[in-house]
């Protein structure tokens, strides 16, 4: 909303200074955008050409001498064709910013002659495109003062951001009206008189519609008028806020629309047949709009119509073929209400943007549709002449004010100031509210141009703003007045420890998008229809993602395009498994590209840094559980990872034969081939949401430490087994060979070979061996690896190598 | 006597020509062992005079011990130069690079650490960290908060819907974290102090916007929190936050639809230079929308409007993020781009605390 400074003073009696106005209307939220107090048009004077020669050396220069007020007269090299001794125009001189061509003027030659400053065009001055020639004033124009003042260009052009529950505020009048509230001087307000007008409207309006589509049509005509340019002053304002003149009778209707937010239409009464109609569109019918365009209207959208059809869109625009130019005599003028909703779709469908429309759909002043009719009637007569019917409304069955029963006391109980009840109340009345009675609570009458007001808090928040949110000092919350406990959960914990982990591990943690393409999500076991976007922002986001992996190969790829090769990116997020709260799964996930090893990645003096593989998805994946808390000694590691892996080379970690926490491996080459995706990878996921809450404990003391006093010792093994048995059992068994003595086996080295015979392996252990009670003697040891011996084969049919 | 002195003379000229273990114990046992020299010339006491052996005694064990002094003196010496040469030999290049560590090259995302950030501020300040799930029903993320029916958010052009339900229900992807205040107060009963970090989404993409961001949303319920409380929580915040001493803020009136009253806040700033620099300036800087939870609201979680009341607050984690350590383009924060991704992001081990400082 747009309005200038002595726009706003015909409302509003005051001296306040601009920079005063424009804090205030901020703090009484009615923020402002922008500001231009015109100060870039303050150094261009009202100057005299005294003489003009010729330009020795160029044949379309001129050498002016220039009076700019002070006797001191200046000369001025000047190319204008309209250049003439006695011209009176604008002048600036060296060190003046010209905006219209962007340059800082100084004190320069022009083929050898010295100028000192510049008469200047329209459009230097940004005023119009006209650059035929310099600024050509009326003899009686005042040298030596401002230009700027003179033309009545120094009028400060006031932005406001103005918020959507705000209607009233789309007028100057309601702006002034806050201001005044807010003690910045006075409304002035003017009753105004109904026009002298008789007879019958020379075309009648019917409304065919549900009542609340168009709760009120007024209208008259005007006979006669004479449709030239609107007064001087007019056109200057709606140029001032960006609005073109066109003539008098379409100025009058903008210009009520931004005084008093009160859109009108003006329909040439001689080009509509018949009576109009306010009606629904039907299917098909088209208007070409006053912007020239053509729209095709539906039954969802309200219409004005006459014999021959659509003659303007109702609220929005009004249309070409019934609008008023330079021969239009007689018209008519409509001040009409819609309905807020069906205006806001049927402009957004349309995709018609107008100050009409802007204004609707907030909520026009039902009670201003008469009095809109009679200010706009009066400037037509004023304007243009004419002699006007009398006024005619139908459908407007009167406004019935909302009452809010409003405690004073809310004031306090909501934004913790003391704010007299007086005052209180002198605020809501200066709005314009009406309190009734008196004591600790009273009935307020809401404005008709107040749609927004349904409650007490709504009255809060008006006696807040207009006495000075400023003034509200802060106040601390009450203290806990103990030391704060844990306050996450042990999924929030887990989630942070999971990305912790994972940077640790020398990843990158990234956060890509929730949606992915439907062709990638369906690569991950996603694509299910009620996890579909039904408006997705690009096709290649329509999907929200059954998995973490996707967007962190499509990454890895991004960076690997950028010649970034070997990386490793993690992300701890969210995972959609269907449109529930419970379905959004917490997954923790990982990529690593390349050499992107935790020990570091490329060639190295040390030793190149080998490609990654399953295990390296495999640590990262423990490592995330391990962070987590999860029971690390009673997972499982299998086989069955989903069919984004490659089969031989993934697993999936379970706890329990149901509980899936994680899946990890290299990828099936099918997959990365439909991400488009290349190089050396893997990746892993772990549920972090699957992972069951720890057990409460009675007590935060660890279990007593038994040191044994006796030399631990180890003994290496070396089994041949099938190719197919899996080194995870050959370790169970190892453990399980005696559970007291037995306190690590590692696997330190796997051997095929052709001495082993085909499909055998050989797969060596160390056993960490810690004995309790006593020193192991030979027998002892022999007795426990002969257990350990028949424990494997007896769980995997390995013999040990000889 | 010339014997002995001669013998010295030679033992000692042996002893410093020795270069080696071996040679040195060849001297040694030459000199000192079964039939060495002194050895001998010790043996020979036997058949002196007392007179003789009274002064011939002292000179040979004299001698004895002059050269085992001198025998152990080399052998040190030649042990300390064998060191010496063997430490010599294993000199490596130092210069040569190391591998850098996991946890230097590891970096923790910006969001990720401002929700850290957050978290450190407002636990010591009373709150806890609710969550909610980013796929809403137009209940929550809409009707409970308050949006009349044909609201421009509830639009296609503004938000992201899924395809309606056999029921005709459209969910949407959430496009504030405020559903989580409707969904927390019908599961807690007040007093209620939370914040809400998430994931949010708009129909908006350019360099502050993308259609996926994070959003904190604030909420406070009790019997008696106002507008004071709600200003002192934010500046508290503010200054924690940006880490400055004093930090000046200005709360206007605005319009949401499930506060009332309804504030916007913005804090001074320096915007004159290349950076933003706050605390100081003549610049204001939008930063959070605030407000006491609309009547509807705290109806719609099942609470009395007469009995309860509260304040609520939204802000932009990628936007402070932003304005706290000057990245310029919200979409980078998406892209994972490795470069990006370690100039801005963080250390694992730069854990944001109250006792340590938020930021190093």
């Amino acid at each position: 909303m747009k309005f200038t400074l002595s726009w706003l003073k015909d409302h509003l009696e005051t001296d306040a200074p601009l920079d005063k106005i424009v804090e205030t209307l901020t703090m009484i939220g009615l923020e402002v955008e922008s500001l231009d107090d015109k100060a870039a048009l303050k150094p261009f004077v009202i100057a005299k050409v005294l003489t003009a020669a010729r330009h020795p050396d160029a044949d379309k220069l001129q050498v002016l001498t220039v009076d700019t007020g002070d006797g001191k007269p200046l000369q001025v090299v000047c190319g204008a064709p309209n250049a003439r001794a006695g011209l009176i125009g604008a002048f600036a001189s060296p060190g003046t910013y010209v905006p219209g061509i962007d340059i800082t003027l100084s004190v320069g030659k022009i083929r050898g002659v010295e100028s000192h400053g510049m008469m200047c065009s329209e459009r230097e001055l940004q005023m119009s495109d006209e650059h035929n020639g310099i600024i050509d004033l009326p003899e009686d124009a005042p040298v030596g003062t401002s230009f700027a003042a003179y033309a009545g260009l120094d009028d400060p052009v006031i932005e406001i951001n103005l918020t959507p529950n705000r209607p009233d505020c789309t007028s100057v009048y309601g702006i002034a009206r806050d201001l005044a509230a807010a003690g910045i001087g006075k409304l002035r307000q003017q009753a105004i008189a109904p026009v002298k007008g008789t007879g019958e409207p020379q075309v009648g309006v019917s409304l065919d519609l549900d009542r609340h589509l168009c709760p009120g049509f007024a209208w008259r005509t005007v006979r006669g008028v004479k449709n030239g340019h609107s007064p001087q002053w007019l056109q200057q304002r709606l140029i001032a806020i960006g609005l073109r003149p066109i003539n008098a009778l379409v100025d009058i209707t903008n210009y009520l629309t931004f005084d008093r937010g009160r859109p009108l239409h003006v329909f040439d009464a001689d080009k509509v047949k018949g009576d109009l109609t306010v009606r629904h569109a039907r299917a098909g019918e088209e208007i070409l709009g006053l912007n020239g365009k053509e729209y095709k209207l539906g039954p969802d959208n309200v219409v004005i119509a006459d014999a021959d059809g659509v003659e303007s869109i109702g609220g929005i625009m009004g249309g070409e073929h019934s609008g008023c130019d330079e021969n239009t005599t007689n018209v008519v003028i409509e001040s009409a209400l819609w309905d807020a909703m069906n205006i806001a779709r049927t402009g957004r469908n349309l995709g018609i943007i107008t100050d009409a429309r802007y204004r609707f759909e907030r909520g026009v002043d039902p009670e201003f549709m008469i009095p809109g009719l009679e200010l706009a009637t009066q400037l037509v007569l004023d304007f243009c002449g004419g002699t006007p019917s009398g006024a005619k409304v139908v459908g407007y069955e009167g406004h019935t004010p909302k009452v809010v029963r409003f405690p004073l006391s809310d004031v306090k109980r909501l934004t913790g100031i003391e704010v007299p009840a007086a005052t209180s109340l002198d605020i809501l009345s200066r709005l314009g509210f009406v309190p009734q009675g008196t004591g600790e609570a009273v009935d307020v009458i809401v404005p008709s141009w107040r749609p927004d007001i349904d409650g007490k808090a709504d009255l809060v928040e008006e006696v807040m703003r207009i006495h000075g949110v400023d003034l509200i000092e802060p106040q601390a919350l009450p203290s806990h007045a103990t030391v704060n406990g844990k306050i996450l959960t042990t999924l929030q914990i887990r989630t942070r420890h999971a990305r912790r982990a994972l940077a640790t591990r020398g990843m990158m943690e990234a956060v890509t998008w929730s949606f992915i393409s439907e062709t990638a999500a369906k690569a991950f076991g996603g694509g299910q229809p009620q996890l579909k976007l039904a408006n997705p922002i690009a096709s290649d986001m329509s999907d929200m993602r059954p998995s973490l992996l996707p967007g962190l190969l499509a990454a890895a790829q991004r960076n690997a395009d950028r010649g970034f090769s070997d990386l490793a990116l993690f992300e701890v997020s969210g995972t959609y498994e269907g449109d529930t709260p419970e379905a959004q799964r917490r997954v923790a996930a990982g990529v690593r590209r390349g050499t992107a090893r935790l020990d570091g990645s490329g060639r190295h003096w040390s030793g190149n840094a080998a490609p990654v593989g399953v295990f390296d998805a495999k640590a990262d994946a423990l490592a995330v559980l391990e962070a987590c808390g999860a029971p690390v000694d009673k997972l499982q590691v299998e086989y069955g990872a989903p069919g984004w892996y490659h089969p031989g080379r993934s697993g999936v970690i379970k706890l329990g034969p149901k509980v899936v926490l994680g899946t990890f491996g290299e990828f099936h080459p099918k997959t990365l081939e439909t991400l488009d995706v290349g190089g050396t990878l893997c990746g892993f996921e772990v549920f972090i949401d699957a992972i069951p809450e720890p057990k409460q404990k009675a007590t935060r003391t660890k279990p007593a430490l038994n040191l044994s006093d006796f030399q631990a010792l180890r003994r290496d093994f070396a089994f041949i087994v099938d190719k197919g048995v899996e080194a995870g059992t050959i370790v169970k068994a190892a453990l399980n060979g005696d559970k007291k003595l037995v306190t690590g086996v590692q696997v330190f080295d796997v051997f095929e070979g052709a001495s082993l015979g085909q499909d055998k392996k050989s797969v060596a252990i160390e056993v960490a061996i810690q004995p309790q009670e006593r020193t192991l003697n030979d027998e002892d040891l022999e007795a426990l690896s002969k257990r350990i011996v028949e424990n494997v084969a007896k769980q995997t049919g390995g013999v040990l190598r000889g | 006597m010339d014997d002995l002195v001669e013998l010295e003379s030679v033992l000692v000229a042996q002893i410093e020509a020795a270069n080696d273990e071996a040679a040195i114990e060849a001297v040694r046992i030459a000199a000192l062992g079964k039939k060495g020299s002194i050895s001998e010339k010790l043996k020979s006491l036997g058949a002196m005079s007392p007179e003789e052996r009274q002064f011939q005694g002292p000179a040979i064990n004299g001698l004895k011990n002059r050269i085992t002094e001198a025998l152990t003196a080399r052998k040190a010496a030649l042990k300390d130069v064998a060191i010496a040469l063997r430490l010599e030999k294993e000199k490596v290049d130092i210069t040569l690079p190391v591998r850098a560590s996991p946890v230097e090259r590891g970096r923790i995302h910006p969001i990720s650490q401002v929700i850290d950030e957050i978290t450190a501020i407002f636990a010591d300040m009373g709150f806890s960290i609710a969550e909610g799930p980013d796929i809403e029903t137009d209940y929550y993320n809409f009707t409970a908060l308050n949006f009349p029916e044909g609201h421009p958010a509830r639009e296609m052009h503004d938000t992201f819907f899924f395809n309606p339900d056999a029921n005709g229900e459209r969910r949407v992807l959430r496009t504030h974290t405020s559903p989580v205040q409707v969904r927390t107060m019908e599961n807690q009963k007040p007093p209620i102090r939370i914040v809400i970090p998430g994931k949010t989404y708009r129909m908006d993409s350019d360099a502050t916007h993308s259609p996926m961001f994070h959003q904190v949303e604030g909420l406070v319920i009790d019997k008696t929190a106002n507008v004071a409380n709600m200003k002192w929580v934010l500046e508290e915040f503010c200054k924690a936050f940006f880490e400055v001493p004093s930090l000046k803020m200005r709360f206007r009136p605005s319009y949401f639809p499930f506060t009332e009253p309804s504030l916007e806040v913005d804090i001074q700033c320096d915007r004159s230079g290349k950076e933003v620099k706050f605390g100081e300036g003549n610049d204001w800087m939008e930063i959070l929308g605030c407000g006491m939870v609309h009547p509807n609201v705290l109806r719609a979680g099942g609470l009395d409007p007469d009995e309860y009341q509260g304040f609520a607050w939204g802000m932009g984690i990628d936007r402070i993020a932003m304005l706290k350590y000057g990245m310029p383009d919200l979409r980078a924060f998406f892209d994972a781009d490795v470069r990006w991704l370690s100039h801005y992001g963080f250390r694992p081990l730069d854990m944001p605390t109250l006792f340590g400082g938020l930021s190093a």
